[in-house]
Parts: structure tokens; sequence; C-alpha cells
């Protein structure tokens, strides 16, 4: 994944410092709470939602299983209709193929759809050392990029800048990229869109060569489908004359008819609407309207090594609404930045240390930065178990085995610094298939519950120190009911 | 070993534990979901249409056939437009009664110039009441898809109740797979400051959607 998260801390180091900072904090619990109200409407509008959560997750854990053949016959559809097909391995090789399409245009600046898989591989940076500008178009893109900033979210990559914010970055910054913003802008939130409008206007209209990703691609058809509300999708989408877009291999449907089901979660899940303002199709090229070229490349970067975990898996159901961000009480206290990834909160915390592995230290800290409350997999529109996969996830980082990387098996060592983890579960193990050391243990641990300390010493002390210990009971279960119950046992 | 390999060489690999008789598609999705929400006669489906348009800002007028040239004449007059963008297979009478210069849209515009133009007339492919939404398929009488995009104030005419369904699964069961497709509910809007709603960016932020009552009677029993 993208460069600029290289050697970032781990997460509890990243999340320290953002807690600490009141403006992000503020800034991230408005705008969750804001959004979580309104999607709970949303949902709450269609009366069988749980059909349709159980239908889109069907219809993608049917898809991984049979990726193979629906790539092909996706493959097929486009170049049929009239598209060019790539595939790229990893992030380095699908940068490459871009750079070398933008080249052969002839052209020097591309305007971009907002898309997560571009983030992922960092292709604007990539582009950049190719001497092509890459134009984000998006809002929140436009924000994050003139800030010099990073994303902190799936669907609002500038969450955490608040009005005030943006219009400070956009009277500063726009005149070094174009039109600068309007003399005496103000921080109500349509001059701010105005002022958009009004920088990318220019950039829109002369651009050759658009940049996207897509929603879903459809394997029957070749169509694929860009969700949006702005309009800066459409004009990447139909103004230039060429085409790029980059996009996941997970991001498959089999056919025209599943899309009845993600079209009417995906937008009540991510901006709590009935349907977003705009959605384009687009079936290869078609003539005389739009890019008469249109390249599609195709995305691994990890997805083949995710799909390899039977359990991990269902990460790649994922349609990326980000409904699980807005929910999570994690993400809304540490933000985005502290999941050193383009793919922050619930999703981010299973999908990243799987599509990177779990050897550096933010990707293997990344599973345990969840209290596991499981608001993530109850609002999830294809019912991904995030809290499964974090424990499964622990569980690889603590324990080691085997996994598979950029298509091969190797075996994963246990982390250090889970020494005592392991200790605690192996003395549990052993305490458990001893029924009368458990017993004795007990009875001992009742009768000195007043001398308990209220932490724990030693390494137990990171985990006592945020949580408290359960009070003990002045007589072990068992021993309760062997003195009420146990005659009648007997007599059985 | 060519990427393309590698890729579908990995896939292969991963699933090594999907069995060969996996569960086929049609009996692997449940479709027990609704095919549309609630029961509605058709006078209701096509109120419907118009609260949901109205409700993510959509300026929605309804008229009789007779009446519809009249009625896109005054839009352009309130709008102060003096250009028009014009498909080339839209019905004629429609803008019998304006005087607004016409602007068909060449192979060879080019964008600046569409960005002159104050306005477009559409007609539309269908119409979704549920999501308050309008899908263009590019027909003779929609255009290419830059049509709607340019110009700032975009006039969609529906022909109800004929081009109107009640939910998504009825839209896509209607569309052609293969033609471009712009779905649009409401005029261009984002939610990327403090993930609240405000209207107006890129694409048109003047949307006004036309509901046309077609020939036979306005309230045909359901």
């Amino acid at each position: 994944m993208s460069g600029t998260y290289l050697g970032m801390p781990a997460f509890p180091v990243a999340a320290h410092e953002a807690v600490a900072n009141e403006t992000l904090r503020g800034n991230l619990r408005h705008a969750t709470h804001t959004i979580r109200a309104k999607r709970a409407k949303a949902v709450a509008e269609v009366s069988d939602w749980a059909e349709l959560r159980e239908a889109g997750k069907r219809i993608k854990d049917h898809t991984l299983r049979h990726l193979d053949r629906y790539l092909e016959q996706l493959e097929a559809s486009v170049t049929a209709a009239g598209g060019t097909v790539h595939w790229a391995a990893d992030a380095d090789e699908a940068n490459r193929i871009v750079a070398d399409l933008v080249k052969e245009t002839g052209e020097s600046e591309v305007v971009k759809v907002k898309s997560m898989a571009t983030q992922e591989i960092g292709l604007n940076e990539a582009l950049e050392a190719e001497g092509i500008h890459a134009y984000e178009t998006d809002l929140a893109e436009l924000i994050v990029q003139l800030g010099k900033d990073r994303p902190s979210h799936i669907l609002v990559p500038a969450i955490h800048r608040n009005r005030g914010e943006i219009r400070d970055i956009f009277r500063s910054e726009m005149g070094e990229w174009g039109r600068p913003a309007p003399e005496g802008l103000t921080d109500t939130p349509a001059e701010l869109a105005e002022a958009a409008r009004l920088h990318l206007r220019e950039k829109f209209l002369r651009a050759k060569v658009g940049i996207s990703g897509a929603n879903f691609m459809v394997a029957e058809t070749g169509t694929l489908v860009v969700v949006e509300s702005e309009g800066n999708g459409r004009m990447c989408l139909t103004l230039p004359e060429t085409l790029i877009s980059v996009v996941g291999i997970e991001k498959i449907v089999p056919t025209w008819r599943d899309l009845e089901v993600f079209l009417q979660t995906l937008p009540r899940s991510s901006t709590a609407e009935r349907m977003n303002p705009y959605t384009s199709m687009w079936t290869g090229t078609t003539d005389g309207d739009g890019p008469q070229n249109f390249h599609l490349v195709l995305l691994d970067n990890g997805r083949t090594d995710t799909l390899a975990d039977e359990v991990g898996r269902q990460a790649l159901r994922c349609i990326r609404c980000s409904a699980c961000l807005n929910v999570c009480p994690v993400y809304e206290r540490a933000g985005g930045h502290a999941y050193g990834s383009v793919y922050p909160g619930p999703i981010g915390a299973i999908l990243s240390p799987q599509l990177r592995g779990t050897q550096s230290a933010i990707d293997a800290s990344l599973p345990y930065a969840s209290s596991l409350c499981g608001a993530c997999y109850e609002v999830c529109p294809v019912a991904i178990d995030i809290p499964e996969v974090l424990v499964h996830l622990r569980e690889r980082v603590a324990e080691g085995g085997e996994v598979v990387r950029e298509g091969n098996k190797v075996v994963l060592q246990p982390a250090k610094g889970h020494a005592a983890e392991r200790a605690a579960m192996r003395a549990a193990r052993w305490a458990f298939t001893h029924p009368g050391a458990l017993r004795g243990g007990q009875r001992l641990a009742s009768r000195t519950r007043r001398l308990h300390p209220r932490s724990l010493p030693g390494p137990g002390r990171a985990w006592s120190g945020t949580r408290d210990l359960p009070a003990l009971p002045a007589e072990p279960f068992r021993d309760w009911w062997q003195r009420t119950h146990g005659s009648k046992g007997a007599a059985k | 070993m060519s990427s393309r390999d590698r890729i579908l060489g990995r896939v292969q690999r991963a699933l090594a534990d999907v069995p060969q008789d996996d569960t086929p598609y049609e009996q692997a999705i449940p479709r027990d979901y609704l095919r549309e929400h609630g029961a509605r006669r058709v006078a209701e489906t096509v109120d419907l249409l118009a609260e949901n348009l109205a409700d993510y800002r959509a300026l929605v007028h309804r008229c009789a056939a007779g009446e519809l040239p009249t009625v896109i004449a005054g839009l352009l007059a309130d709008r102060k437009a003096t250009s028009v963008l014009v498909p080339p297979g839209l019905d004629e009478d429609w803008l019998a009664a304006t005087e607004v210069t016409r602007v068909a849209d060449r192979p060879e515009s080019t964008p600046q110039e569409l960005d002159r133009v104050d306005s477009v007339v559409t007609a539309c492919a269908v119409a979704v009441a549920e999501t308050g939404t309008i899908v263009l398929d590019g027909g003779p009488d929609q255009g290419r898809r830059r049509v709607t995009l340019v110009p700032d104030h975009h006039i969609c005419v529906v022909r109800v109740p004929d081009q109107v369904v009640s939910s998504v699964p009825q839209a896509l069961e209607r569309l052609d797979p293969t033609r471009a497709l712009t779905w649009i509910s409401g005029p261009s809007a984002t939610s990327d400051i403090e993930l609240d709603r405000v209207e107006g960016v890129h694409g048109p932020r003047t949307l006004e959607v036309v509901l046309v009552e077609s020939g036979s009677g306005p309230d045909d029993p359901c």
C-alpha cells in the first residue's frame, strides 16, 4: 500500500496523540453523530433491510468463492464492449500501467474521481514522479490534497477538518493549484462548495484523461458503476477522451440484477440517503458519447492473500460505505490517521493487516484497535463479522502460523511483546483441564478477595490500567451450585 | 508468467477449500427481499416520486400534455435563459412556446462551448418513485451524457405514469445495461463538510422535473 504510511507508529502510540487533540475530537464527534442518526432513519425506511443485507452478503460470498471464473467473464465482457483490461499484481505494477497509459496520450495532467484503490496504491505520488499532475476532484479529497494532508475517513477523507479549517486551506492553497479562492470567502458550506466548483471547472473542461475506481463491476455485462454526489465523478467519467479505471478484483458482482441489492443498501449506509445524487454506469465505450478509450486495471495488491484466509476473506465483501467508521467508539476518539492506512476504522483494522501483512508495528497493532463492541458488525450492509476477524487476526499476531503473502505460503513467528498474553492463555488452558486445581484456585481467590489489589502488577498493568478488575464473589459458582442444587443433581 | 495468469493462479490456490459442486449462483442468493416497498395505486406512486424528488431539492412541476410547451417556456423565462441545449430527438413541440436560442450538441462541440449554454431540456428513460430518481440512458430525446452535466440548469420531462416505477429493482429490469446510464437524484450535492448535505457542486445546481400526464386519464385505477 502507499508509501505514505510506512514507518507509522503502532496504533496505541498514534491514538494517544490524537485523543489529546480537542479540535479533532470535536470535529469527529460532530460528524459521526450527525450521520449516525440519519443512517438509522434511512435504514428504517425499508422494511426488508435484513433480507437485503443477507442477499448482499451472499452475492459477495458467492462471487469470492468463484472469483477466478467471474474475473475471466468480466474481462471478456469489458473487452467485447470496447474496453481494454490490464492486470496488476501489486501497487507498483498498477502505477506503472497507469503512468504508461497516460504517457501514451501525450498528456501531463489527469483529473481523478475519488477512489480508495488509487489511494491505496499511492497513484498520485507515482504519477508525480513521472511528471504527471493528478488533480483530485472530490471536495474532501481536494481539501486533503490542498492541505498536504492524509485522508482519515473512507467516504469523507477530510472529516477531521471543520468548516473554518477548510476555508483557511482554500484561501491559502487554491491559488497554488489554479484558480484562487474567491475574495472574502466565508466558512458557510455552500460558499465552500461554490469555491470548489469554480476552482475545478477549468480543469474538468480541459481534461483529456480521467482516472477513477468503481463501486461495482458486473461480470455478466462488463458494466462499471460509480456512485457519487457532487458530479465530479460524472465530469471525469464523461468529458475526457481517455478513461482509466483502477479497481480491486473483489468489486465484482455476477449479474446486472445483483445491483438491485447494493444500489439500495450502499447509499443508505454511507450518506444516509435513499439514493445518492449521481450514479454512472458504463459498459466499455459508447460511440460518440464519453471517452472513446477505456482501460480497466484489475488490482490484486494483497487481495488474493486475503482470499486465502477462510475467516479473513469476508473482509473482501466490503463495499466501502463507511457505516462501521461512523458508529465506532474507537474511531470517534482516535480519528482516522491513527490507523496508518487509507482504510481506517473497524474495516481498516481487519483489511490493512490482511492486505499488507502483520509484520509492521502498525499492522500488528490494528487487530487490537477495538473494544469488540460489535456495533460495526450490526451496521455493516454486507454483514462482515468484524469482531470475529479481529479476534482471528489477534490470534495470528500472538501465535504466528501459516499465511499467504504475495501468493506464497509463509510461516509467521509469534510476535514479540505478547509473551505475557501467551503465558496467561497457557495457564488458563492448564487450569481448565485440571478441575481439582481450578476448584482449589477459585476457593483460594474467593477467600482472599479482600486482599486483592485494584490493578495488576507487572505485565498485567497495561491491561488493568484502563479496566476495572472483575469483583470476585464470596463463594465460587460451582461451590454455590453444589450447596444449593447438589442433592437434586445427584438424584437424577 | 503474465500478471493475469499470476493473479488467476493465486485466486485458484486461495480457493482450494471451495468444493467443485459448490452451491450454484441461482441457489446461493436468497431473493426474499421486496420488489417494491408498500402497495400503492399508480397515482400514489407518481405522488411519491414527486415527494421524494422534492425532498432532495429538485423542483417538481406537474402538468397535462397540452400544457407542456407553456410550462417549459415559463421555466426557461424564469431562469432568464437565453440559450438551451436540445438533444437531437427531443419532441419539437416541447419547445414550441419559447424563443430561446436552441443549441445542438454536435460531436465537435467542446465542453467550453457547452459551458456557455444556460439550460438543457431532456426526456428520461425511467423514474424511480421510492428513491426520487430519474434515469437517463442516452436515447435520442436525452442526448450525450455531457449535455445534462455541463449546463447549470436541467429541465427533465417524465411521462407519468408510463415512465414511473416504484423501486430500484423495477428500474433495473427496464434498463439496458449496454447503454451509458446516469441516475440522478436531485441536484448535485456534497456531504463532505462535516457530513452534512449541501446542494450545488459540479453538476447542474438546479434540477427541474416536469411530470407530464400522458394522454389518457390522470387517475386511472390500479
